[in-house]
């Protein structure tokens, strides 16, 4: 007990030692909770904040511009307004360094009618409204026939766009003809001139009128089309900015089809995807323009219908009609 | 007009200047029948816009027009009205020019068909056209490459010499006349006023007129045949069968003298009938103007012969089948109408003088006039009914060329425009030159007195 006592003093100083000692702890309690909860309360909000920015797992597909299927979190969408005028200047000017050139293969051609059926769904067009066609041709009496596809020629010397008032048809510098939509004035000029009746008119609202409704227009697609002008054939310009071949080339199963740039004198068959020198091709076939009498000088060549491999079924018909 | 080069301003004070103003003056103003013919051309025209309402909304799909023959009526219709309107600037300045005296009292008619038909060649191709409302577009983007551009500026500009020609003569007789047409509305009287710009009939101001005139004369031959050759050039300049020709200037000029001499031989009966203006349009004007219709129709068979029988005789492959159409296939009925009613059986009846008195050359210049529109018509569609490459794969219609009701009613607008136009100047202004005429007379009275 007598310890007690005298220890009371240090019992006090300890004491006192022990409530300095517990205000130092408690400050340095008070500092370490205030850090910690400083700590915790920006973890917590930073944590919140990116529970907020955390994607969501509600991912969209989306095909890119070089067609490759990729899924991007729904959040990260943004809408673009794709800009007129720059499609229209781009589209005016056309893809520097190039002079494109087609081949068609005639003795391949057996009618199919896909590379019809492609472009008619890629302009949004009616099975009667044409940028290609397939004729069933006939020189003379004698002579065999055989089918031809006709898409524009898009002609070196084009007598649609030497008589177009508005300038809304026009030849680019890598070769193709256009037309822009959102200046022709549907005077028609271009198809009386057009001696390859290539070029057509909407006569009435274009098939996809409502669903083209508010999109930009593409002078290298024609689309939307629009009641009152002309369309026509396009070379598909909206698929070689992209490097890849026309929609008929590459939807043709025959064969028939090469397309190419004539400045490095390589053409790729649409099918086999076989490249082939230009010149050496139309060497070899004996190539030949459309009625190159008319010196409207052509962009697309033919090879001539020899070794069919395949029998003629349709009859010979001028006017053939549609069923 | 006369190519004097001064005006002898004896006849204002001669009286038989009084009773060729009240002849002529007469029939001016606002009567009865005029009403009821405008109402009949105005409700006719209030039925050609609606048919135009429904192409505006609904495309040109209601016409009977397709990919293969996108031109039709409405095409044809345009060199039809440029082909007429050309008779203004024959009749004016080339027979005016060499003198001939017989021409003064129809100078004025044949410048009111120049002025109306004209005037509505232009709306005839914004009919025609798919998007009507980008018509500014040719003046804000216009190739100067193209010849719808040539055709453009010099239809304005044959439509204002023509404007001019019409008017300038008509400012004496406005100022002769506004002191005597108190039967008519005050508004008329006071147009007269207006126009009449202060006439007062000095030698000076005839000297003035005189000289603008002949100007304008002279101008207005060019220009006129600009306007028609360059209307066919929107043809020839293209590769087509039937439109690849040398000779289309001329073959379209020539055309469009037969045409506008058959317009003016009309009004000139419906004025002297009408009007009671015998003494002034007589059979002596009918019977040179049967003597021009005979010659223009001479040189216009001419060139027919050319554009058809040459390639006839070659053959080419397209052109045979073009010309086969023509002559013996699905346009040969008319085509050997047109050729043989609106050129041929006039030029052989015209020859007697019978025919060249009014109401038998009335008949003949309603069928050569009518037969001048379908040869238009031929002249545009066949070609594009053949074109180089077959016609495949399309559906029937597409095929061959069948125009609408509502296409047809389109086509008639334009007509009552030009129609109403005409019977506005003819009805409210004079029609034959009141001070030409006066100034004949005192001439020849003081030539019988010395």
């Amino acid at each position: 007990m007598s310890d007690n006592i005298p220890n009371t003093d240090q019992d006090r100083s300890d004491r006192t030692g022990d409530h300095k000692n517990s205000r130092r702890t408690f400050f340095k309690n008070i500092g370490l909770v205030g850090a910690a909860a400083a700590a915790g309360g920006a973890a917590i909000y930073s944590g919140f904040k990116y529970e907020e920015s955390k994607p969501n797992h509600d991912f969209v597909k989306v095909l890119t511009a070089d067609n490759r299927l990729v899924e991007v979190p729904r959040s990260q969408i943004k809408d673009i307004k794709v800009d007129l005028t720059r499609l229209q200047l781009a589209g005016r000017e056309g893809l520097k360094g190039h002079r494109w050139v087609m081949v068609i293969d005639l003795s391949k051609c057996r009618n199919a009618r896909k590379c019809i059926a492609a472009c008619q769904s890629a302009h949004h067009l009616r099975p009667y409204e044409y940028h290609i066609n397939t004729l069933i041709m006939q020189e003379s009496e004698n002579t065999a026939p055989y089918y031809m596809p006709k898409p524009c020629q898009h002609c070196d010397n084009p007598p649609c766009v030497a008589v177009c008032p508005v300038n809304a048809t026009f030849k680019r510098q890598d070769g193709v003809v256009l037309i822009d939509n959102e200046r022709c004035i549907g005077c028609r000029f271009c198809i009386a001139a057009c001696p390859y009746s290539a070029r057509m008119f909407h006569w009435e609202e274009p098939l996809m009128a409502e669903s083209d409704q508010g999109k930009t227009y593409n002078i290298e697609l024609n689309v939307p089309q629009r009641k009152g002008t002309i369309s026509k054939c396009l070379f598909s310009s909206d698929r070689i900015r992209e490097g890849k071949l026309p929609y008929c080339v590459s939807t043709c199963p025959n064969g028939v089809y090469y397309f190419g740039d004539e400045n490095q004198d390589a053409v790729t068959n649409g099918t086999t995807k076989e490249t082939h020198r230009l010149s050496e091709l139309l060497r070899d076939n004996a190539g030949y323009h459309l009625m190159a009498d008319l010196g409207t000088k052509p962009r697309v060549y033919y090879l001539p219908p020899k070794n069919r491999l395949f029998e003629f079924k349709d009859k010979r018909d001028k006017n053939k009609e549609t069923t | 007009m006369t190519m004097a080069s001064e005006v002898n301003t004896g006849f204002l004070n001669d009286k038989r200047l009084d009773s060729i103003a009240a002849d002529i003056l007469r029939p001016v103003g606002i009567s009865k029948g005029f009403l009821i013919w405008m109402g009949f051309l105005g409700i006719s025209l209030l039925g050609c816009m609606y048919a135009y309402y429904l192409q505006w909304d609904k495309g040109l799909i209601v016409t009977g027009l397709r990919d293969y023959v996108s031109w039709g009526m409405y095409i044809a219709n345009f060199v039809f009205f440029v082909a007429t309107s050309l008779v203004g600037m024959l009749i004016s300045s080339v027979l005016g020019l060499i003198g001939f005296k017989w021409v003064k009292p129809i100078a004025r008619i044949a410048e009111i068909i120049a002025v109306a038909f004209a005037a509505i060649a232009g709306l005839v191709i914004v009919l025609d056209m798919g998007r009507p409302e980008r018509l500014p577009y040719v003046f804000m983007y216009g190739r100067i490459q193209s010849p719808i551009l040539w055709d453009v500026t010099v239809v304005t500009t044959y439509l204002v010499l023509s404007t001019l020609l019409y008017f300038i003569p008509l400012i004496p007789d406005l100022a002769i006349s506004k002191g005597k047409i108190g039967h008519t509305p005050k508004w008329l009287q006071a147009t007269y006023e207006i126009l009449s710009v202060k006439w007062n009939h000095t030698s000076e101001q005839y000297k003035i007129l005189l000289k603008s005139v002949r100007i304008l004369l002279i101008l207005i031959i060019p220009t006129a045949f600009a306007i028609h050759t360059v209307t066919s050039w929107l043809f020839a300049v293209t590769l087509r069968p039937g439109w690849d020709s040398t000779i289309f200037g001329p073959y379209f000029l020539t055309g469009a003298f037969v045409a506008g001499s058959a317009a003016v031989v009309i009004l000139m009966y419906f004025v002297r009938t009408n009007y009671k203006l015998d003494n002034y349009l007589t059979f002596h004007h009918f019977d040179m103007m049967g003597k021009l219709l005979v010659l223009v129709s001479i040189v216009y068979v001419y060139f027919n012969i050319n554009e058809y029988l040459v390639p006839a005789y070659k053959l080419k492959t397209a052109e045979a089948i073009h010309l086969h159409d023509l002559f013996v296939g699905d346009y040969a009925l008319m085509f050997w109408s047109v050729q043989l009613l609106g050129v041929v059986i006039p030029i052989i009846l015209l020859l007697f003088r019978f025919f060249r008195k009014p109401l038998p050359m009335l008949i003949i210049s309603m069928v050569v006039l009518v037969a001048s529109w379908f040869k238009r018509l031929l002249i545009v569609v066949p070609t594009q009914e053949n074109p180089f490459l077959p016609k495949q794969f399309v559906p029937k219609a597409w095929m061959v060329y069948h125009p609408t009701v509502i296409e047809t009613a389109i086509t008639i607008l334009p007509i009552l425009l030009a129609v109403i136009i005409i019977t506005l100047l003819v009805k409210l202004f004079p029609v034959i030159p009141i001070w030409e005429i006066a100034e004949e007379q005192a001439e020849k009275h003081d030539q019988t007195q010395e």
